[in-house]
Order: structure tokens, then C-alpha cells, then sequence
């Protein structure tokens, strides 16, 4: 009963923040440079291993898809195969994955030092509200980067399975017509599709880390907690919105 | 000042005007869980005043400054700032207020000039120009000039207070709290302190309260102190009065004497046991 009382209660904390933020945009001409400060160092640090982990992604799935179609013949099937998989599930909910990891750990852990280290409390009596100045930046600036890192993967990913079908003997798929697969049949709803969700994950990976460190309360370990509830909230929250946006795109 | 134009006019605080407010406390009473550290705390400052609080270490002065502030919820009784809640933005909007906290509260990953020039860019005090004069010479008053490009973590004890400090008066706040301002300092730089808020108060129309363990300052520029003594107001009265006071509590805290003999710690002890 406590558990849910508690769950409801971040869940309307972090609704209550994100419209504390919005209401502030009058601001955001102001906020502008903080925004791109927050969306390039998002945007950098996770760019290279979202690179690395897509084209893995992109070769296993491109291995397996062979592995089955070596008996049924289908083989100018795994480039949409992989295409789609990467454009419409992988690549957002990986890209979302990681930056839960790399960005929403590092957002967590500042904001939580800063509760605990009265620096929002100093804020509160500068009358400069913390969802304006540490917020609003960050929200917007994963809105800007979420498509950017979520197509660089789509296409290192695309790659990768390509590399896969063109060396590996038993599938040996021409590049050409791995891309003709892939340009024949994935449309650009499937795109588009998957750049929604990487949106609404990134927001709210964001929106989960700033309310949790927001809500720090004790001493340096409340700020180790909180950085590990606030990236296994984002996940169960990615994984969980997964399922009901795929049922909404349908 | 002068009249905002329209770009700032947007952001900018809108203060009803510059004049001095004032603080009143009825019945304030704090509990954490079955702690009560405020008991029934009723008293008010004057606009313009220089209201001292002391009392020894854990009676309740921190968190009672905190109150004023509108960072704490009282358990029950009301704190009000020429009338207003000062929890609520409004108030927050129409009054400036600052609170010199005893922990110091700076941001840690700005530097000292980022520090102090975060609230005027913020609020869009002053032209740029204007805010770099502004912070230099405060900086400059409290000898940290050399600082202004330095990382708080960088910085020694009493320099993160003066630098706390200086954030405050920057502001140019109507309401100013200092929680111990010059508990880290050495007694030049204690002086120099305690002279910035006398002279704070006939330059600008400011009300300040102190909180401080140091006699000298309390007793020298109060208009009136305040003694608090296990979450209870035991006295306010004027430093003069003070001095004179009857009450072993407020003599023993003013004048402890450093009994060898006879060391307090024994008798602590001995009723430990
Ligand atoms: N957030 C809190 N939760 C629980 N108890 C608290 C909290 N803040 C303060 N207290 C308690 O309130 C009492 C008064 O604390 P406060 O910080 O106001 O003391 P103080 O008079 O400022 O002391 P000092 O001179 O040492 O700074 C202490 O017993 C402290 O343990
Ligand atoms: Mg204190």
C-alpha cells in the first residue's frame, strides 16, 4: 500500500515538475545557451557508444534473420528485417537505454547533490525556480537530441547488418541488395514511428531524472540511492511505454 | 532605479517598492517527528532593524531562520513578511530576500563570479556591464577579488563564507538573514563583517537578522537580540539591557568562564553515569 502511495506520489511530483518547467518557457529565449550546453554534452557522451552498440545490433540481428531464412529462402527479407526492427523498436529503446545510463545517472546525481547540498534551497530564496534554470534546458535539449542520436543509430545499425550479410558465407547478400530491401518496403511512417517514441522516451528518462534527484532528501548515500532508482524507474518506464506506444502506432 | 524597459520588464522582479519589511512570527511552533525544536516562537523585527539572534549550539536558530526564509512548513503558528507567506512565490516575487546559509549553500559548479552574478542575470537587474561592476566590488570589499574565477571546492573555509555572504549583499535584498556570517572568520575579516551590515542599513533600506555566537558583533551593531535557548525565546532586548541582564542562562552564555578547576565536561559526565 506504502509502495503505491509512493509510486503515485513521484508519478505526480514528476507530472507537477514537467508543468513547473513548461510554464517558464516565456524564458526560453534565455535559457537558450544552457539548452545547448545540456543537448551537446548529452549528445556527445552518448553518441559513440550508441554508434558501437548499434552496429552490433544491427550485425546480430542480421546474423539471426540469416540463421532462419538459410532454410526458407527468403533472404532479400533481411534487409527490411533489420531495417524495420532498428527504425520502429532497436534504436529507440536502445538509444533511451543508454541515455538513462550516461545522461539521466550524471542529471540524478547533480541534482541530487545540489538538494542535499542546500543549493536548491539557496535557489528557492533567489526566487529563481529550479525547473526554470535546471529543467526546462534539459528537457528541451533531449527533445533535440533524441532524433539526432536515434538516426545515427538507425543507420549504423543498417551498416552493421550489412557488413554481416555481405561477409558471412552462408547469407552472402549483396550491399545492393540489402539497401534495395530496405528502400523497396520500410516506409517513412516506420521512421517517423520510431522517432516519436524515442522522443517521449527521452522526455520522460529526463523528467525521471531530474525528479529524482529533486527529491533527494539525507546525505551523500540518499544520493547514490537515488541516481540507482532513477535509472531502473527509466527503465521500467521505457519498457513499459514500449508496449502501449507500439499499441497506439498499430 | 530606473524605470525597467520592456525587455527587462518581462522577467525582471517586480518589487512594489524598495522600503524596508517587516517579519512577524506568531506562536511558531517546529516538530521533526517527536522533536519539538521550536516551542511557541512569537516575536517581531522592524522594518530597517538589525535583529540579533543567538543561543547556544542546537537551540533551534538555523531552522528557525529557515522559516523566515519560507524554506520550512511551521507544525503550527504562522511567519509572515509585511503580511505575506513567505513560502509563496508571489511574496517571493514582490519582496527580495536573501539568507546567508550557515553551511554556505554555494553552487558548486559555478564559479565564485558565477556565483554571485547568477542572480542579476537571472532576474535581469542590470545591463552585463553593470553586473560585473557590481559583483567586483563587492568581491573586492570582502578582500576575494582574486577568487572570482575560482571553483567553490577551491576555496578555504572562510573564504566559501565570505563568499556566501557576498552572494547575499549583491542582491541588494530587502530582508537579508545571515546564519552565522562570521562563525569561520578571523576577527579582522569578523569586523569587517559585522561593519558591512551596520553600514548596509543606512545605505540601503534593508532589514537583517543574525544569527551569531559572536558577542562582539551581536552586542555592537543590534538594535535588539534575541535569546533563544532550547527551541524557547528566553529574552529580546536591546544589547545594553542585555548586558545587564539577571538570568544565569544569558550570563553564562555571555560570559563563560573557562573553569579548569572545575570543568563543565566532569559534571556531564558524572551525570552520565
Ligand atoms: N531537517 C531536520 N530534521 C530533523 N531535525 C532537525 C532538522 N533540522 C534541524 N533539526 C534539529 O533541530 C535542532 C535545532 O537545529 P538548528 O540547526 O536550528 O540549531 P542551531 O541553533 O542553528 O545550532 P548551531 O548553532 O549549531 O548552528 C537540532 O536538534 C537538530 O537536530
Ligand atoms: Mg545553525
Amino acid at each position: 500500500m506504502n509502495r503505491i502511495h509512493a509510486v503515485l506520489d513521484s508519478f505526480g511530483s514528476a507530472v507537477t515538475l514537467a508543468w513547473r518547467a513548461f510554464a517558464s518557457l516565456p524564458s526560453a529565449p534565455r535559457i537558450l545557451k544552457r539548452t545547448a550546453e545540456h543537448g551537446y554534452y548529452g549528445g556527445y557522451t552518448t553518441l559513440p557508444i550508441v554508434t558501437i552498440l548499434s552496429f552490433f545490433i544491427g550485425a546480430v540481428l542480421a546474423l539471426q534473420a540469416g540463421i532462419t531464412m538459410r532454410n526458407f529462402g527468403a533472404k532479400d527479407l533481411i534487409g527490411i528485417l533489420v531495417g524495420a526492427s532498428m527504425a520502429r523498436e532497436l534504436g529507440p529503446v536502445m538509444v533511451a537505454i543508454l541515455l538513462a545510463g550516461r545522461v539521466g545517472s550524471a542529471v540524478t546525481a547533480e541534482l541530487a547533490s545540489m538538494k542535499v547540498y542546500q543549493e536548491i534551497d539557496a535557489l528557492e530564496t533567489m526566487n529563481i525556480p529550479p525547473p526554470r534554470l535546471l529543467v526546462l534546458p534539459r528537457l528541451l535539449a533531449v527533445l533535440v537530441v533524441m532524433p539526432v542520436l536515434t538516426i545515427a543509430g538507425n543507420i549504423v545499425g543498417w551498416f552493421g547488418g550489412a557488413i554481416v550479410c555481405h561477409s558471412v558465407s552462408f547469407i552472402s547478400v549483396s550491399p545492393e541488395a540489402y539497401f534495395n530491401s530496405i528502400t523497396r518496403y520500410l516506409e517513412m511512417q516506420d521512421i517517423l514511428d520510431g522517432l516519436i517514441k524515442a522522443e517521449i522516451f527521452g522526455f520522460v528518462v529526463m523528467l525521471i531524472a531530474c525528479n529524482t534527484g529533486l527529491r533527494t532528501r539525507g546525505g551523500p548515500r540518499e544520493i547514490g540511492f537515488a541516481v540507482t532508482k532513477s535509472v531502473v524507474t527509466s527503465l521500467i518506464a521505457i519498457l513499459v511505454l514500449d508496449y502501449f506506444i507500439t499499441k497506439a502506432l498499430a | 532605479m530606473t524605470a525597467p524597459d520592456k525587455k527587462t520588464a518581462r522577467f525582471s522582479v517586480m518589487r512594489e517598492d524598495r522600503s524596508p519589511v517587516g517579519v512577524e512570527l506568531a506562536h511558531l511552533e517546529k516538530r521533526y517527528g517527536t522533536q519539538t525544536v521550536l516551542h511557541d516562537i512569537s516575536l517581531s523585527v522592524a522594518p530597517g532593524e538589525i535583529f540579533t539572534i543567538m543561543g547556544p549550539s542546537g537551540s533551534g536558530k538555523s531552522v528557525l531562520l529557515r522559516h523566515i526564509a519560507g524554506l520550512e512548513t511551521a507544525t503550527s503558528g504562522t511567519v509572515t513578511i509585511n503580511g505575506h507567506d513567505p513560502r509563496l512565490p508571489e511574496t517571493r516575487d514582490r519582496f527580495a530576500l536573501a539568507l546567508v546559509f550557515q553551511a554556505g549553500a554555494l553552487f558548486n559548479s559555478f564559479t565564485v563570479y558565477e556565483n554571485l552574478a547568477l542572480y542579476l542575470l537571472e532576474h535581469r537587474i542590470c545591463p552585463k556591464g553593470e553586473i560585473r561592476d557590481r559583483v567586483m566590488r563587492i568581491l573586492k570589499i570582502l578582500s576575494l577579488e582574486g577568487a572570482a574565477l575560482k571553483l567553490p571546492s577551491e576555496l578555504s573555509g572562510g573564504m566559501k563564507k565570505r563568499v556566501a555572504v557576498a552572494r547575499a549583499l549583491v542582491m541588494e535584498p530587502q530582508l537579508i538573514l545571515y546564519d552565522e556570517p562570521t562563525s569561520e572568520l578571523d576577527p579582522i575579516m569578523s569586523a569587517t563583517i559585522a561593519e558591512l551590515i551596520a553600514t548596509l542599513k543606512e545605505q540601503f533600506t534593508v532589514t537583517t537578522i543574525v544569527v551569531s555566537h559572536d558577542r562582539d558583533l551581536a552586542l555592537t551593531i543590534s538594535d535588539r537580540v534575541a535569546v533563544l535557548h532550547q527551541g524557547r525565546l528566553r529574552t529580546v532586548e536591546p544589547p545594553a539591557a542585555l548586558r545587564q541582564s539577571a538570568d544565569p542562562v544569558i550570563r553564562d552564555f555571555l560570559n563563560p568562564q573557562i573553569d579548569l578547576r572545575n570543568p563543565r565536561f566532569k559534571k556531564l559526565e558524572a551525570s552520565y553515569e
